[in-house]
């Protein structure tokens, strides 16, 4: 029974990677380059709703699910405006500048954030508790126990998932995301303006790492400034894995990755290798296939 | 209904036009003929604002438009179908038609357009449902051609539409460019390395050279023009 316990954790784990590798791949997918800000757009969304909560507590009773809904979407929204204030601020100047200097600029924006927020007028560096959002309450199946949190992280994220597919199937807005990232020029002459294009993803892709944020602060031990940058890290990892601007595959190569490390971490003897092992499976992979597991090799056709 | 005066564009410190200066009446098909990289792609992107001008002027239907972002101007009623086609391969074809019409609010008006395009060519209508970068050349110049018709243009800017297409579809979509502007009342500027062609479809022609326009006559005069004829139409 302990592998249950182990792929729910996993799932959990691979779940948060998942939403994060959105992210990441969706602004790679419009603007080919990675947004390392992104990780720290999660830290604050989980500080967002870290201060929301006694806020919220004051209308609703504590720890209710409504609760819990709203600070999530009022947490997203900040993160959304803040992810799009970003682009506008760092990265749009730079459109048509070469690509790393945008990429060492969002380092450069990604330090500042990490290092204002350490700052004792700011977050401070120390790492608070991060309050309880939802009732406690664990499920007993045999001899495991599960947190209701554990089961709730995969829950919301296959529902955002589904979200996230029908804005892009099915909207306006998301054919329009998809022709950008085709062919922005292109896409401009059907009229679609570009940056408010490129505006909607990194609002969409901030939200998600919002929402991200919140379920990771849920399972770790506390919050602080720099808790973005290990699942960010990890999250990047998997959008590559997956393929990197294609969305199903950076879901997929989060979910594998949450999963490699639980199930390496689980092995008796060897679970401080967990890293090393995930990251060695990751190698391989990428050996055989170079692009990720649903990236496509692209080949220009004149 | 377009008039560009005295318009110079740079790549750097290459100039790609020095001081063009063409009109396109209402109604008509005017040509821009000329060899690689005289200038006939970079004219076209100036005009829809890919490319920025450095000075001179484009006014169309009486209105200065230099400048101004390319999705301003699908709003006045222009269409550029670019060279290389630039269809969405990642889409369907009715996906990429949907895009053309991207602006437009009305769904009744989509689907009229829709129904136009694929009267038009059919040829799209059997292929709706496929992905855009599985069709053929000739198709995807169908696809971009009737993509911009979509967005029920005034004026359409068509860049090689010959380019890397067999023969036997060079023509018919020749003579599409005809239909449409016969019996759409669409202006159409044309952008073509194949003179004879596009000097047989047109009623007026420039001839562009290393960013100057050399010549410029009716569609006639030009085919029956001995420097035109030894240049451009094969000798002769």
């Amino acid at each position: 029974m302990d592998w249950l316990q182990q792929l729910i954790n996993g799932l959990a784990q691979g779940s948060i990677y998942a939403l994060i590798a959105l992210g990441y791949t969706m602004v790679y997918g419009v603007l080919r380059f990675i947004n390392f800000a992104h990780s720290d757009v999660l830290m604050l969304g989980a500080f967002a709703a870290f201060f929301l909560a006694p806020v919220v507590g004051t209308i609703l009773p504590p720890q209710s699910y409504l609760g819990a809904f709203i600070i999530v979407i009022v947490s997203a929204a900040i993160c959304a405006a803040i992810g799009i204030l970003i682009e506008r601020l760092a990265y749009r100047p730079l459109r048509n500048r070469p690509k790393l200097t945008v990429l060492i600029t969002a380092i450069g924006v990604s330090l500042l954030i990490e290092f204002t927020c350490q700052h004792n007028a700011v977050f401070g560096a120390r790492t608070r508790p991060f309050p309880r959002l939802i009732p406690e309450h664990n499920f007993h199946l045999g001899n495991i126990v599960i947190a209701n949190h554990d089961v709730l992280v995969p829950i919301v994220t296959a529902a955002l998932l589904a979200l996230l597919w029908l804005v892009v199937q099915r909207t306006k807005i998301g054919m329009a995301m998809r022709a950008v990232a085709f062919n922005p020029q292109a896409a401009a002459l059907m009229g679609v303006n570009i940056n408010r294009v490129i505006s909607f993803t990194f609002g969409l892709g901030s939200a998600l790492a919002a929402i991200a944020g919140i379920l990771y602060a849920m399972r770790a031990p506390g919050i602080e400034p720099l808790m973005g940058i290990q699942p960010g890290l990890r999250a990047f990892i998997a959008a590559v894995l997956g393929g990197i601007g294609n969305l199903p595959g950076a879901a997929l190569g989060g979910l594998l990755l949450g999963l490699l490390e639980t199930f390496a971490g689980g092995i008796p003897g060897i679970s401080n290798y967990r890293d090393g092992i995930a990251f060695a499976i990751l190698i391989f992979i990428l050996l055989f296939r170079p692009a990720g597991l649903l990236g496509e090799v692209k080949t220009e056709k004149v | 209904m377009l008039e560009i005066k005295n318009l110079v564009v740079n790549y750097g410190v290459i100039t790609a036009l020095q001081e063009i200066s063409l009109s396109v009446p209402a109604g008509a098909i005017v040509t821009l003929i000329g060899a690689n990289g005289a200038g006939k792609t970079t004219t076209l992107r100036a005009v829809s604002g890919l490319l920025k001008a450095r000075t001179g002027e484009v006014i169309y239907e009486g209105r200065k438009i230099t400048n101004l972002p390319p999705h301003e101007l699908v709003k006045l009623g222009i269409a550029h179908v670019p060279e290389g086609r630039m269809v969405f391969a990642n889409l369907t074809v009715l996906e990429n038609l949907r895009m053309g019409a991207y602006l437009m609010k009305d769904r009744a008006a989509v689907n009229r357009e829709l129904s136009y395009v694929f009267d038009v060519f059919p040829r799209l209508k059997e292929r709706e449902k496929q992905i855009a970068g599985t069709l053929s050349g000739g198709e995807q110049q169908m696809l971009a051609i009737g993509r911009a018709l979509m967005s029920k243009p005034k004026f359409l800017m068509l860049d090689e539409p010959s380019l890397g297409i067999a023969p036997l579809l060079v023509q018919k979509i020749f003579e599409k460019i005809v239909e449409i502007n016969r019996d759409h009342k669409i202006t159409v500027l044309l952008v073509e390395q194949n003179a004879n062609l596009a000097l047989d479809v047109s009623s007026y022609g420039y001839v562009l050279e290393t960013g100057r326009i050399i010549l410029a006559d009716t569609s006639a005069s030009l085919r029956a023009n001995p420097q035109v004829k030894s240049a451009y139409l094969g000798g002769s």
